[in-house]
């Protein structure tokens, strides 16, 4: 499976370390050009959303990456990934791909003093550990948005039909479980389309 | 996993890999730099061509002139505090800043002690010419390292040799076999543990990015070619002609480091840069002080 991962800032590299060890092959989108290998899956990894944003208009990665991901291509964000995929951000006024019915706080448990770890309940992955950096959550969601994880009541996981959003890093915490539901994700895609035809 | 700061300051380190932290004197000056796609900004009241230009005693920054930049911006706000000076980086600590950089930049407060880093909830950066500088830091708490370089002369050959030591020291340190360790850290003189890590992950426990004197996009990415995992903009950009241009393109030099012809497009019209002061010229030596 080919799974292009933003590479424009933040910690891409834990995110290919992560999905090569689970047998997937990675390549790194920096630029426009890297949009031309064949993609399965996208991966937004974590980092400053306000940078994200910018290099992805700047680099001419905006509006082609924005049509795929409309078109059904399987992604999935974490933290800063997060806020790039949400329609809706509470607190800044900046918007990017805005592809996911969901309603996002950024830095909502403020500063770097009130980064946290936790455990809990992933869609029946059972209990997951959970690095918080400078995170956002999740407010609300729209109708079509399956709910996957819920900590100190708020919303940290969620899934609407190819698009899988996480505030939290499980890149960081050595447990493979997410990145695996990620891949499974998209050969169950997959296979929806395939039966389609 | 517990609540373990050090790890979670460690993790915030690797968020801001493959950006550009830029110093910034004012909120206006934080508001570019966050448009212009900063990672994260360094605030304090000179920066340092300023001090240097000015000389005396400089000091931790004025907590409200801190807040002021923290309340203009939604990315992380860093600050600097003294070598040594645990007073100043509990008053950063108090105000919530996101990371403390004990800075040579600023006069040392303590000509034989940094900051025992452990003590704290905040993250904090130091700077280090070599592995065992940059080591012993690792083992006092911080959770991130840069190169000294020499700051606020828009002079990168500082900050490339610092750069090459380290990436030189952890290659001899990849090569030794296991029972060359011990006396590799009594030569270091640093903890054992971290030159074992050194050993098994041919790099730093902890980010490494690029400071002092990097002034074009084609400075940056001759840092990140040398293994830099993001730089840190000080005088460069505010001291130039055209700061949001050089800041943006800088920005973009270290995210297409290796794509040359991306480079030479970034580095056109981009204004004056710097007026850069030669190592040869600089009477203080920023990058000896803390050791």
């Amino acid at each position: 499976m080919n799974i292009g991962i933003l590479a424009v800032q933040g910690a891409f590299i834990e995110q290919e370390q992560m999905l090569s060890g689970l047998g997937a092959s990675c390549f790194e989108i920096r630029q426009k050009s890297d949009l031309s290998r064949p993609m399965d899956g996208l991966v937004i990894p974590g980092g400053e959303s306000t940078v994200q944003g910018k290099l992805l208009r700047d680099l001419g990665l905006f509006a082609p990456l924005k049509e795929k991901i409309e078109a059904g291509l399987p992604v999935f964000g974490t933290c800063a990934g997060l806020l790039l995929l949400a329609k809706k951000i509470v607190n800044d006024e900046r918007r990017h791909f805005a592809t996911m019915d969901i309603t996002a706080v950024r830095n909502a448990y403020g500063r770097q003093l009130g980064s946290f770890y936790a455990k809990a309940e992933f869609d029946g992955l059972g209990i997951i550990p959970m690095t918080f950096i400078r995170a956002p959550y999740i407010e609300s969601v729209g109708e079509n948005v399956q709910v996957l994880s819920v900590v100190g009541g708020h919303i940290v996981a969620a899934r609407q039909s190819s698009r899988l959003v996480t505030a939290f890093h499980p890149e960081l915490c050595g447990d493979t479980r997410v990145h695996r539901y990620f891949l499974n994700m998209i050969e169950t895609l997959k296979e929806a389309k395939r039966s389609e035809v | 996993m517990e609540n373990n700061r050090f790890e979670l300051n460690k993790n915030l380190a690797q968020m801001l890999k493959g950006g550009v932290i830029m110093d910034v004197t004012t909120p206006e000056q934080a508001k570019i730099a966050e448009s212009a796609g900063a990672c994260a900004v360094m605030a304090l009241e000179r920066i340092p061509a300023d001090i240097r230009a000015a000389g005396g005693v400089s000091r931790m920054s004025d907590p409200k002139m801190i807040k002021g930049i923290q309340n203009a911006v939604s990315i992380p706000v860093m600050a600097k505090c003294r070598i040594g000076h645990f007073a100043e980086a509990q008053i950063l600590q108090a105000i919530e800043i996101d990371y403390i950089d004990e800075s040579e930049v600023l006069s040392p407060a303590d000509d034989k002690y940094h900051i025992d880093k452990t003590k704290f909830d905040v993250p904090f950066v130091c700077g280090a010419k070599d592995l065992g500088e940059a080591l012993r830091r690792v083992g006092e708490g911080a959770s991130m390292i840069r190169t000294k370089g020499e700051p606020g002369t828009g002079d990168v050959v500082q900050a490339v040799r610092h750069m090459r030591m380290m990436q030189a020291e952890i290659r001899r340190i990849g090569s030794l076999s296991e029972d060359e360790l011990f006396d590799a850290a009594k030569e270091l003189q640093v903890p054992y543990d971290l030159v074992l890590y050194v050993h098994e992950h041919k790099k730093l426990p902890v980010v490494n990015f690029a400071a002092g004197g990097v002034a074009t996009p084609a400075d940056a990415a001759l840092m990140m070619q040398l293994g830099a995992e993001g730089v840190f903009v000080g005088s460069g950009i505010f001291k130039s002609g055209n700061p949001e241009k050089r800041a943006a393109a800088i920005v973009k030099a270290v995210t297409n480091y290796n794509d040359a012809k991306m480079l030479a497009e970034l580095s056109e019209d981009l204004g004056e840069a710097m007026v850069g002061i030669n190592e040869q010229e600089i009477e203080l030596l920023m990058a000896e002080r803390g050791k």
